[in-house]
């Protein structure tokens, strides 16, 4: 049991050192390929024209336009490697505490997100799947379906416009108060701040979670064990709670951690709409900035999380299903 | 028939009385009376033609009180359907027509629901019809914690000798020999007055076939009406009161049980070809198959296949009484 353990983490840790590497090779290749000028895009054209060719050359030296493409990811890869992310060259930082404040405010984001959709899309999947072709099912499908074929920027951009635009609700940007010292900032501001974001990313990751969840509902109220349990006379809740809650909780929660990829992506568009400071915004801003050692730590990163959401449902697996926890044990 | 009432919805003391004298004796109401049920299937044909597939046109039978009736017919012919019916759990496009009586009275719709696994309860044919992620324990009690329940479990268990640690296993982890005894406890949780068993033997070998056979058996003499559904007429032989044979969505014949002693005192033709098909009477086979029930020949569905077959057969033939039995064929004697 233990030896297996050892595998299994090995075997994990390796996948992960793997992904590291494909991801940064794939990202520092794009941004190689990519069009945008690292000078015409930071320096901006006029500025660049009235420059003589030293100071030209000194920002080219700077932006690392003339160093060889494989030279330079040897280089970067050499400082990662010991733990340095390097400098980023917009923020004039170490990525490392550049990516950890913008961490901070995302997470606080996407957990927020993350757990009311995951407890809201389940809660309506289940209840939809249960009462398969009821008008309840016919409004928590429309509303799935509606939200899932909306753009998530322009979700975003409508939320904005009436909470934060016309009605004042809530504030139209940031993740704190505009004017206060950063000791000053609660909670609450950072809740208040958090809430419009929050709530687009809820909205759209419901929609997904819940059909999924319908799907495998109804699946179940289908199988055989579910038609036994009725001809014992078991009905509504009780045949949720002793047949279909851990049969339906076991894909929900592969679908929940498997999910996080879905809220990563959907947090870049949403924080550049709410202009709030976070990961997302930060992967925008160094990409369009050509700040590559930023833009390579927040991919890193950002992979990493995903994995190991994937790897979290792995390892639930085993707690939630006996016949994986045992598994092992019988051989 | 209905000068005395079997009491249904008292306790269980009634149940204890003598049920001999009430097997086959037909003096008192059956437990469950099953007239010209019919099932069938709403499907879509090529394109969005609605074509309805019955897959079970006529049935009857009946089951009284002490007294085992088995439903015989071949793999796949829909008698589980039957036992679906009855436990009022169809899928949404199936249609059911027809009359159910249970101890006298209507099996509503509202009935079965109050009923179901507690009166009437139906034991299934393999554990995939447990939830796989319930200890077995718990599964049988429905979730129920109080004493009371965890004594009646351990009797159970001790009746079936079943150890009691086989309480705290998962589905997936019980042993061949265990998966039909752990079935049928869940049908003594309660005090039911009605077992349905759903083809009780599937892929068994002799031994175990006949165990779980026995223990149905037992349930009847315990004097509940037992109604097994099974392919297999010999193991049916062994511990049915009556059997009912079931051919192309119809009951074709039903015959007490010492009838197939001999296959003159057999009623239907196919019956008696089944008779002939036993390994101690010769393992005689006939030609053809089951027709399929999209095309069903009209009149006798049996008599392509028929070596008496007349042109009388192919009107409409009713299902009669004959010699404490009945038969749906114009020749039965």
């Amino acid at each position: 049991m233990n030896r297996q353990r050892v595998i299994f983490f090995g075997k994990n840790i390796i996948r992960a050192l793997l992904l590291v590497v494909c991801v940064s090779m794939i990202t520092f290749a794009l941004m190689k390929a990519s069009p945008v000028d690292p000078l015409q895009a930071n320096v901006g054209q006029a500025a660049l024209g009235s420059m003589s060719q030293e100071q030209k050359e000194k920002l080219q030296a700077y932006w690392g336009v003339d160093t060889p493409p494989v030279e330079q990811y040897l280089s970067w890869a050499k400082d990662f490697i010991r733990g340095d992310m390097g400098v980023s060259l917009l923020y004039r930082q170490p990525v490392a505490s550049v990516i950890a404040v913008k961490l901070a405010n995302s997470l606080f984001l996407m957990a927020l997100a993350w757990v009311i959709s995951g407890i809201l899309g389940f809660a309506l999947g289940v209840i939809s799947g249960m009462n398969r072709g009821k008008p309840a099912d016919h409004v928590i499908r429309g509303y799935c379906l509606v939200i899932s074929s909306t753009p998530v920027f322009w979700l975003a951009l409508l939320l904005l416009m009436i909470f934060g635009v016309w009605l004042h609700i809530f504030p139209i940007g940031l993740s704190v108060p505009i004017g206060v010292e950063a000791s000053g900032v609660t909670l609450a501001d950072r809740l208040y701040h958090a809430f419009l974001p929050a709530l687009t990313l809820s909205i759209t990751g419901v929609s997904n979670i819940a059909l999924h969840t319908r799907e495998k509902m109804i699946d179940i109220m289908e199988s055989d064990y579910m038609l036994f349990a009725r001809m014992r006379g078991e009905k509504g809740w009780r045949l949720f709670r002793y047949y279909g809650f851990r049969n339906v909780l076991f894909p929900a929660v592969t679908l929940q951690f498997a999910s996080i990829s879905e809220i990563f992506g959907g947090s870049v568009l949403v924080e550049q709409v709410f202009s709030y400071p976070g990961l997302g915004q930060a992967a925008v801003s160094a990409g369009l900035g050509s700040d590559m050692p930023l833009l390579m730590a927040v991919t890193i990163v950002s992979a990493l999380f995903v994995f190991g959401g994937n790897l979290t449902a792995n390892l639930l697996y085993g707690v939630i299903d006996p016949r994986v926890r045992q598994g092992g044990k019988a051989k | 028939m209905d000068e005395k009432r079997v009491k249904c919805g008292a306790g269980s003391e009634d149940r204890m009385d003598s049920p001999a004298v009430n097997k086959l004796s037909g003096e008192k109401e059956p437990v469950l009376k099953i007239e010209h049920m019919s099932i069938s299937f709403t499907q879509y044909d090529r394109g969005m033609r609605q074509v309805s597939l019955p897959v079970i046109r006529d049935l009857d039978v009946e089951v009284h009180a002490g007294e085992m009736v088995a439903v015989v017919g071949s793999s796949g012919s829909g008698k589980s359907l039957l036992a679906h019916g009855v436990m009022g759990v169809l899928p949404y496009n199936a249609a059911m027509d027809g009359r159910i009586t249970y101890c006298g009275e209507e099996l509503t719709r509202e009935r079965i629901e109050k009923l179901r696994g507690r009166e009437i309860v139906l034991v299934p044919q393999s554990i995939a019809f447990l939830n796989p992620l319930m200890k077995i324990g718990p599964q049988i009690c429905k979730g129920d914690k109080r004493a009371s329940a965890r004594e009646k479990l351990r009797s159970i268990f001790k009746r079936y000798e079943l150890d009691e640690r086989v309480g705290n296993l998962y589905p997936f982890e019980l042993s061949g020999g265990m998966n039909r005894r752990v079935l049928i406890s869940t049908a003594l949780m309660e005090e039911p007055k009605l077992v349905i068993a759903d083809e009780p033997t599937p892929g068994l070998d002799l031994a175990v076939a006949k165990r779980a056979m026995a223990h149905f058996r037992e349930l009847a003499d315990m004097g509940a009406g037992v109604l097994v559904i099974t392919h297999d007429l010999e193991l049916a032989l062994e511990v049915a009161d009556r059997i009912a044979v079931f051919y192309a969505g119809a009951t074709v014949e039903e015959a007490p049980v010492q009838d197939f002693q001999d296959e003159d005192s057999l009623r239907h033709p196919y019956t008696k070809a089944l008779w002939r098909a036993m390994p101690q009477h010769g393992f005689h086979y006939i030609e053809g198959a089951q027709p399929y029930v999209k095309d069903l020949p009209a009149g006798c569905s049996f008599a392509p296949r028929c070596p008496q077959c007349g042109p009388e057969c192919a009107r409409e033939i009713a299902y009669r009484a004959v010699r404490g039995g009945k038969v749906r064929c114009v020749r039965g004697k």
